[in-house]
């Protein structure tokens, strides 16, 4: 184990983003942002790798976002990472999914020689869960996703991924190189020590445009991206529903009521 | 009927058994089959998938393709991929939609990037185009707060996952007839790098919280885990299965696979009853589109509330012991005279 490559996002910290109804885009000013929470646990898992595998193990974060996004990378040097890598430029702004997966695959490609992807399961601003597998398959790589729990076999050539699906978890055992998903059972992150916010603070983060990646530009941003947002709107979440309090009625009460809505809705399963 | 071009669904199979989502899918598939005068074609693959496959097109298939094969008994990306790109590139549907299954949401990446196409994740929302014929895609965005919808205007095929419990299937109608093709797997397409080792069940999941007709889910109003157990007994007594707020996962109460929001699982259950969960973006994400929500909580200005059909302000210190005697009592009561009490 020699390398691993994280892929980072930034993303709202907030949940109340609001969008440009206009332009169907996130309104980005004025938000604090953040390393998207879910890559926290990537980021925790490879620190562990190279904990286990000896110290000799470098991590690379690689983003891609407008020009504070290298703050995600940063974030990620806090917690342990060595480097980063910031793909940045007007060329990749509004990528889908696709076009992102592609910018970021020439970027893997450039890095040179790796063992291991790792990233979040997914944003919580986009919430697809799609870049990470595209990616690995654009690199060829057997991709793991909902990954749980790994073993590094000898920090050699192969992994034992627990993968948590519906039901319980199923173990599977890959070759390396690979790209895996992982989803928040799989550690707990530690926090930034002082040391490495320093370490974040000083790194010189390396950004690259689409020349740097040889990347096909009518392949990247929105003219590289096979989807398109046709509209946004606001659904009603709003439902009118009955309310009884414990204030005003006893509890048995308003359990009866409770009971009664049940049956009515036949959402009440009988003993058969 | 040819199963080339039209719409496809891409069915699944678990534990040797079609599994229900592929029914839903076929619903789904139907309707915009029919707005296109297209075939719907099913492709299945699996273990025992061709002995069944008379079964989709009772749900609404015109046409079945099925690669059935010991090895294909559980997904693997590998041979999954492998068959499934072979065969639309084949016959070139229009439309490849899976439900968000975690099968379903890690093998439409990989045959989006593979058929270099557009993919859209999560849709609770699929129309026809009238003028330009073409998908629609609706699907919840930025913590459920807004939704958006997304076209694939020049790839093919246009693909999207649909959230499982959306739709209803179609009702069972075993006088439809359709084509069933089975599609012979060569030993070359089953080459996987990964193998799978092992699978350990998790025993506190009864069913897939995604799966579950009723989830009762607990959050941090329940106080602690000992509180938060009980849920456990409501969940048995309604045959569901227990779901859990970020909070309280953070809070150790619940493992993982219980946790319900943009941060864990998006649910659609029949009912979705919410114990000490105050209802935060995050949670309504996941939740707010179930058919029917009940919601127990002492802040009645708790955001839960305004998403349910039911609720009950108060204390669930209170309330969830009498509602567990309750449910007891009736589970023991004759069943003849429940049904309209």
């Amino acid at each position: 184990m020699k390398r691993i490559v994280l892929l980072v996002k930034l993303v709202p910290a907030t949940e109340r983003v609001k969008m440009d109804p206009e332009t169907g885009t996130m309104v980005r000013t004025g938000l604090e942002m953040v390393i998207n929470p879910l890559d926290l646990y990537a980021v925790e898992e490879a620190v562990r790798i190279r904990e286990r595998c000896g110290g000799n193990v470098q991590i690379t974060a690689l983003t891609m976002g407008p020009q504070g996004a290298a703050d995600a990378v940063r974030e990620a040097i806090a917690m342990g990472c060595t480097d980063g890598v910031h793909l940045c430029g007007k060329v990749f702004s509004g990528s889908d999914t696709w076009a992102t997966a592609y910018a970021l695959t020439q970027a893997v490609k450039h890095l040179g020689r790796f063992d291991l992807i790792l990233c979040g399961d997914r944003a919580t601003d986009g919430e697809t869960g799609q870049v990470g597998p595209m990616v690995g398959t654009m690199l060829g790589l057997p991709v793991l996703t909902y990954v749980s729990r790994i073993e590094t076999k000898e920090c050699g050539t192969k992994v034992i991924a627990h993968r948590a699906i519906e039901g319980g978890h199923e173990v599977l055992e890959s070759p390396l190189p690979a790209l895996a998903s992982v989803v928040k059972e799989i550690n707990e992150p530690r926090l930034p020590t002082l040391h490495g916010k320093v370490a974040a603070r000083e790194a010189e983060i390396t950004t690259w445009g689409a020349e740097e990646i040889e990347a096909e530009t009518d392949l990247l941003g929105l003219e590289g991206s096979p989807t398109r947002v046709v509209k946004i709107f606001y659904p009603t979440l709003t439902r009118s529903g009955e309310m009884v309090s414990t204030e005003s009625e006893p509890v048995e009460a308003c359990v009866d009521r409770l009971i009664a809505f049940l049956r009515d809705e036949q959402t009440m399963k009988r003993n058969e | 009927m040819q199963p080339s071009r039209g719409v496809w669904v891409l069915g699944e199979e678990r534990n040797g058994a079609i599994h229900p989502v592929s029914h839903e899918l076929l619903a789904w598939g139907r309707g915009l089959a029919d707005r296109l005068g297209e075939p719907l074609t099913c492709v299945i693959l699996g273990e025992n998938v061709h002995a069944q496959a008379e079964e989709l097109v009772h749900h609404g298939a015109d046409c079945v393709i099925t690669a059935a094969d010991p090895l294909l008994g559980t997904f693997l990306p590998d041979p999954y991929s492998r068959i499934l790109t072979g065969l639309i590139k084949a016959h070139e549907p229009d439309v490849v939609l899976a439900s968000a299954t975690t099968m379903g949401r890690t093998l439409m990446p990989i045959l989006a990037a593979e058929l270099h196409t557009g993919l859209t994740a999560d849709c609770t929302g699929l129309e026809i185009d009238p003028e330009e014929r073409i998908l629609l895609q609706s699907r919840p965005a930025i913590g459920g707060n807004v939704m958006a919808t997304i076209k694939t205007p020049h790839h093919r095929p246009q693909m999207a996952t649909v959230r499982p419990k959306s739709k209803r299937p179609l009702p069972r109608d075993p006088a439809r007839s359709g084509e069933i093709i089975a599609h012979v797997v060569e030993a070359v397409e089953l080459k996987s790098r990964i193998v799978r080792v092992g699978f350990e069940a998790d025993p506190t999941t009864k069913a897939s919280i995604q799966d579950a007709d009723v989830v009762i889910a607990g959050g941090k109003g329940l106080q602690n885990a000992k509180k938060f157990a009980r849920i456990f007994e409501i969940a048995e007594a309604l045959d569901g299965t227990v779901g859990a707020s970020r909070a309280a996962v953070d809070q150790g109460w619940a493992s993982y696979a219980h946790q319900v929001g943009l941060s864990g699982k998006s649910v659609t259950p029949k009912l979705y009853m919410a114990l000490g969960i105050s209802g935060s973006a995050n949670h309504l994400a996941g939740m707010a589109s179930s058919e029917r929500i009940v919601a127990i909580n002492k802040d009645p200005e708790a955001g839960i509330f305004k998403v349910a059909d039911f609720g009950i302000v108060g204390d669930l210190g209170e309330i969830v012991p009498i509602l567990i005697r309750r449910l007891r009592e009736i589970g023991g009561e004759d069943p003849g005279d429940a049904s309209n009490a």
